[in-house]
C-alpha cells in the first residue's frame, strides 16, 4: 500500500489547496452564516468546484466524471476541512455518486451526470433519532400499488432543504437492529408527504430533518436491490466516513497549526507563551496524533481505492481516530489562545464547532470502537 | 436534634413557604439569571418576590454581617440553605461579583465608610459589579497590567483599557485594578480601586463569544475621575487585595459545575435504554467516570472549607479546585453534547430551545480561562503547595 502521494495525488492537492484558500476561505463560511444564507453554500463555488472536477472525483468518465478516487477525494476534503468550506461535496460528490455508482443503467444515466456537472445537489436521508444507527434504521417502505409507501421522520439530512432528490433509507422488512430489510429509495423531495425543516447547526453547515408521511414513490425509485440496501449502504457508509475522516484531518492540522502560529506570537510573563514547556509537550503530542491521524486517512482512502475487503472497517476506524485527535486538538487549542480563543473573531472556535459535527456525522468514536470490538467478537 | 438540624428544619419550612413554584424550574436561558442592578428588569415577578424575601432575610450572603445585609450565619449554615435550596430546585436569587468577588475583599480590606457604602447594595441586589482586570497585554501576567492612575491630590484621572470584561454593558460599578507606580517590580504599583460605570470617560463595548452571546466587553478608560475615597487598602499595595479577591472568584468557578440534572438521566432520556443499559458502553463508562469524580469533588469543596476557618480564603488550594472544577466541568459538557448527538448540534431552533446546549457547551471552555486559566492554577500549584524548584 502506497503511504505517499504520487505525482497526480500531489498535483491534485496542490490545487485543492490554491482553490479553496482563494474560492472558499473561512471569510466565506462566516458570510454564509451571517447573511443568514437560504441556499447555505455559493452555487457558484459548487459550479466552480464542479469544473474543476471535484464534483464528478468518484464518478465514472463516461458519466462526464474524472474517476479519481477516494484518496483523491480525500485531499479536496482535507482543503475543505482546513477552510471550513461550506459546499454539497459530501451530500452529493461522495455520498450520492456512491450510492448510484450501484444503482440501475437509467439512475446512472439520469444523475452521475448531474453531480459531475455540478447541476443536482442529492441528499442521503439515512440517520433517524440522535445518534448514527443505519441499522436502527425504521423508517417504513409498504407496497403500494406498483410502488412504495415511505413513514419515518430522519434527521442529520446533510444539504437536505436544497436537495434536487434525496436518497432516503427505508425499512422493507425485518426489526429494528436488522441489518438485512432496508431498501433505498431515490424520493423526490417535493412529493407529496414530505416536509423539511432546514436545521440551522452550530457549524453554520447545512442540515435538515425530513419527515415522510405515506410518500408514493414508484417501483423503479428502488436504489440497488429489496432489502438488500445495507450493501449499497456499506459502500456509501465507507466512503463518507472515510472523507469525513479527511476534512477532520484538514480542520484539526488547521487548527492545530494556528494554535502553533498563536503561541510563537503571544507574550506574557516577559516570555513567547511557546516558551513554556507545558504549552511545548501538549503541541508536540497533537502533533505526534495529527500524524497518527493522517495515515489512518490515507491508509483507510487507499484500502477503499484499492477494493480492499478490510476498507469499510479502515473507513470506520479512521473515522474513530480522527473524531478523537480533532476533537483534542480543536480543545486544546481554544485552551491555548485563552481569552481571544472565545470569541468569534477567531477562528479557533469556529473549528471546534465544525469538528464537533464531523466527529458526530456517520458515528462518532464510541460508535466505531464498540463497532469494531463487536467485528472482533470481544 | 443538634442546632443545625434544628436550623435545617427551619430552613426547609421557611423555603417551602416562601420559594414561588414559579422559581423552583430549571434556568432556562440568560434571560433567567438575576443579576440585579440599577437597569435590572425583572422576568416575572416571582423572580422580584424570590429576590425580596431572600434580601430581607439576609439570605443572599448568609455569612455576611447583618449590619451589612448579611444573615450573619456561619459557613455551615449556609451550607444546609445551600443544601436546601438545592432540595427544591430553588433558583439561586442573585448572581453577583459583589457577591463572590468584590464582598470578601471589602469585608477584609475596606474602611467602614466603604463597607457601609458598598455591601448593603450588593446584598440587595442594587448594584451590579464588573472586574477589571485583565487587559490586552495582561491577562495570566495579570500583574503587568498598563491602565494608568495619575494623583491629582483628592482624586485620580485613570487612562488604559480592559478586556473580558463580562458584564461590563450592564454593570453599574467596576472594581478595577490601576497602575500608580511603575517605578518598582510589576507586583508593586498596583491600586484597587472602584468606579461608577456612568463616570465621563468610561466606554464599553461587546465583544462576540463562540457561543454567539456577547457577555463580556472591551472597556475603555480616558481621563475618568476617580476619588480616593474610593481606594481600597493601601495605595500601590492593591495586588494582595486582587489576589485574595481571585482566591474567591476561583473558588466561585470552580464551585459551579451544574449541567442541570444529572448526566446519566440526560443520556437515558437522550438515548433510550436497552436491556436498561445506555447501548453506548463507552459513554456509560464515562458518564459514570464523571459523575464519580463529580461526587469526590463536591465532598472535596465541602472538606477543604469546613477545613479552612470561618471566613477565611482556601489559599492556594482554591486553585486546585478551580482546576479540578472547570476541566470536570467541560468534561461534562463533552458528554452532554456526546449524549445529546444530533439534537445537541442545532443552534436556532425552537426545539433545542434556540440551541441550549451547544451554546452552553461552548460557553464552558471559559471555565479553564477565566479567572486565571488551567495552567496558571497548575504554576500556582506547582509552586505554592508542592514548592517545587524553579516554578
Ligand atoms: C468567559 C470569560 C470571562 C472573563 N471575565 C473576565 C472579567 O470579568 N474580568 C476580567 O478582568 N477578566 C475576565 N476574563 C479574562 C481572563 O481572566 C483571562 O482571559 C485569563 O486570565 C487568560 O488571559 P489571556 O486571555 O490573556 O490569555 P494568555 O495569558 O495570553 O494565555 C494564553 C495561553 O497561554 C497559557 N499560559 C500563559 N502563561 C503561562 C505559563 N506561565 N505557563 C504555562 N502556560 C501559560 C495560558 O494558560 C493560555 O493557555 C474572562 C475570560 C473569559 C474566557
Amino acid at each position: 500500500m502506497a503511504l505517499v502521494l504520487n505525482e497526480d495525488e500531489v498535483m491534485m492537492r496542490d490545487m485543492a489547496q490554491g482553490f479553496f484558500a482563494e474560492k472558499a476561505p473561512i471569510k466565506a463560511l462566516r458570510t454564509l452564516r451571517d447573511t443568514q444564507d437560504e441556499t447555505g453554500f455559493d452555487r457558484g463555488l459548487w459550479s466552480e468546484m464542479a469544473a474543476q472536477g471535484f464534483a464528478g472525483i468518484v464518478v465514472p468518465e463516461e458519466h462526464g466524471g474524472v474517476d479519481m478516487g477516494y484518496l483523491a477525494a480525500g485531499l479536496v476534503a482535507e482543503q475543505m476541512g482546513r477552510n471550513l468550506t461550506a459546499s454539497p461535496f459530501f451530500s452529493t460528490a461522495i455520498l450520492a455518486a456512491t450510492a448510484l455508482r450501484h444503482g440501475s443503467a437509467e439512475q446512472q444515466g439520469e444523475w452521475l451526470p448531474k453531480i459531475a456537472s455540478g447541476d443536482a445537489v442529492i441528499a442521503l436521508a439515512l440517520d433517524e433519532g440522535v445518534k448514527h444507527n443505519p441499522r436502527g434504521t425504521s423508517t417504513t417502505a409498504e407496497p403500494s400499488g406498483n410502488g412504495f409507501k415511505l413513514n419515518g421522520a430522519k434527521a442529520m439530512v446533510v444539504d437536505g432543504h436544497v436537495a434536487d432528490v434525496m436518497i432516503v433509507a427505508a425499512r422493507t422488512s425485518g426489526e429494528d437492529g436488522d441489518a438485512d430489510g432496508i431498501s433505498l429509495f431515490l424520493v423526490d423531495p417535493k412529493a407529496k408527504g414530505i416536509s423539511t425543516e432546514r436545521t440551522i447547526m452550530v457549524d453554520s453547515h447545512n442540515a435538515a430533518r425530513i419527515d415522510l408521511d405515506d410518500v408514493e414513490v414508484s417501483g423503479d425509485a428502488l436504489l440497488g436491490t429489496l432489502d438488500e440496501g445495507m450493501n449499497v449502504l456499506d459502500a456509501v457508509l465507507s466512503a463518507g466516513r472515510g472523507i469525513a475522516a479527511a476534512e477532520l484531518l484538514g480542520a484539526g492540522a488547521q487548527a492545530f497549526e494556528d494554535t502553533v502560529a498563536y503561541i510563537k506570537e503571544r507574550k506574557q510573563f516577559g516570555a513567547i507563551i511557546g516558551e513554556f514547556q507545558a504549552l511545548q509537550h501538549r503541541s508536540s503530542h497533537m502533533y505526534s496524533e495529527l500524524e497518527i491521524a493522517r495515515s489512518a486517512v490515507v491508509g483507510a482512502l487507499t484500502a477503499l481505492d484499492a477494493g480492499d475487503e478490510k476498507a469499510s472497517q479502515y473507513c470506520a476506524m479512521a473515522k474513530a481516530k480522527l473524531g478523537s485527535v480533532a476533537k483534542l486538538v480543536s480543545q486544546e487549542g481554544v485552551q491555548m489562545h485563552g481569552g481571544v480563543g472565545m470569541t468569534d473573531e477567531y477562528d479557533i472556535g469556529l473549528f471546534m464547532k465544525r469538528i464537533r459535527v464531523l466527529q458526530e456525522l456517520m458515528g462518532d468514536a464510541h460508535y466505531h470502537m464498540n463497532e469494531f470490538a463487536n467485528s472482533h467478537s470481544y | 436534634m443538634s442546632d443545625l438540624d434544628t436550623f435545617r428544619a427551619d430552613t426547609r419550612t421557611w423555603l417551602e413557604a416562601n420559594c414561588p413554584a414559579e422559581m423552583r424550574t430549571p434556568l432556562k436561558g440568560d434571560q433567567d439569571f438575576c443579576w440585579g442592578g440599577r437597569n435590572f428588569v425583572f422576568q416575572s415577578d416571582a423572580q422580584k418576590q424570590w429576590l425580596d424575601v431572600m434580601v430581607a432575610k439576609g439570605w443572599t450572603v448568609p455569612t455576611w454581617p447583618t449590619e451589612f445585609g448579611g444573615g450573619g450565619l456561619s459557613r455551615k449554615e449556609e451550607a444546609v440553605i445551600h443544601q436546601e435550596m438545592h432540595r427544591i430546585n430553588a433558583r439561586i436569587p442573585l448572581f453577583s461579583f459583589g457577591i463572590s468577588m468584590l464582598g470578601p475583599a471589602l469585608l477584609k480590606f475596606g474602611t467602614d465608610a466603604q463597607k457601609a457604602e458598598h455591601l448593603p447594595k450588593i446584598a440587595r441586589g442594587e448594584i451590579h459589579w464588573c472586574q477589571g482586570y485583565s487587559e490586552p497585554g495582561a491577562g495570566s501576567d495579570l500583574a503587568s497590567l498598563k491602565t494608568k492612575a495619575e494623583d491629582k491630590g483628592d482624586h485620580y484621572i485613570v487612562n488604559g483599557q480592559k478586556v473580558w470584561t463580562s458584564y461590563a454593558d450592564k454593570a453599574d460599578w467596576i472594581f478595577c485594578l490601576v497602575r500608580t507606580d511603575n517605578t518598582g517590580k510589576k507586583h508593586h504599583g498596583i491600586s484597587f480601586v472602584l468606579f461608577d460605570m456612568t463616570t465621563e470617560g468610561v466606554e464599553v463595548r461587546p465583544i462576540k463569544l463562540i457561543s454567539g452571546r456577547s457577555p463580556f466587553c472591551e472597556t475603555f478608560f480616558s481621563d475618568v475621575k476617580v476619588l480616593k475615597s474610593n481606594l481600597v487598602g493601601e495605595e500601590h499595595k492593591g495586588w494582595s487585595i486582587a489576589k485574595y479577591l481571585l482566591t474567591h472568584e476561583r473558588e466561585m468557578i470552580g464551585g459551579s459545575n451544574e449541567v442541570g440534572r444529572p448526566l446519566h438521566e440526560i443520556a437515558a432520556a437522550s438515548l433510550g435504554l436497552q436491556d436498561g443499559k445506555l447501548s453506548d458502553p463507552m459513554l456509560r463508562a464515562k458518564i459514570a467516570e464523571a459523575e464519580i469524580d463529580e461526587w469526590a469533588f463536591n465532598l472535596t469543596v465541602k472538606r477543604k472549607l469546613a477545613e479552612a476557618k470561618a471566613g477565611a480564603s482556601l489559599g492556594a488550594d482554591s486553585s486546585m479546585l478551580k482546576y479540578y472544577g472547570t476541566e470536570l466541568n467541560k468534561r461534562k459538557f463533552e458528554l452532554m453534547m456526546d449524549a445529546s448527538g444530533h439534537d445537541g448540534l442545532e443552534w436556532e431552533s425552537e426545539r433545542s430551545n434556540d440551541g441550549k446546549v451547544a451554546r452552553s457547551w461552548l460557553r464552558t471552555k471559559g471555565n479553564s480561562i477565566e479567572g486565571g486559566t488551567s495552567e496558571v492554577q497548575l504554576n500556582i500549584i506547582s509552586k505554592h503547595i508542592l514548592q517545587l524548584p524553579g516554578a
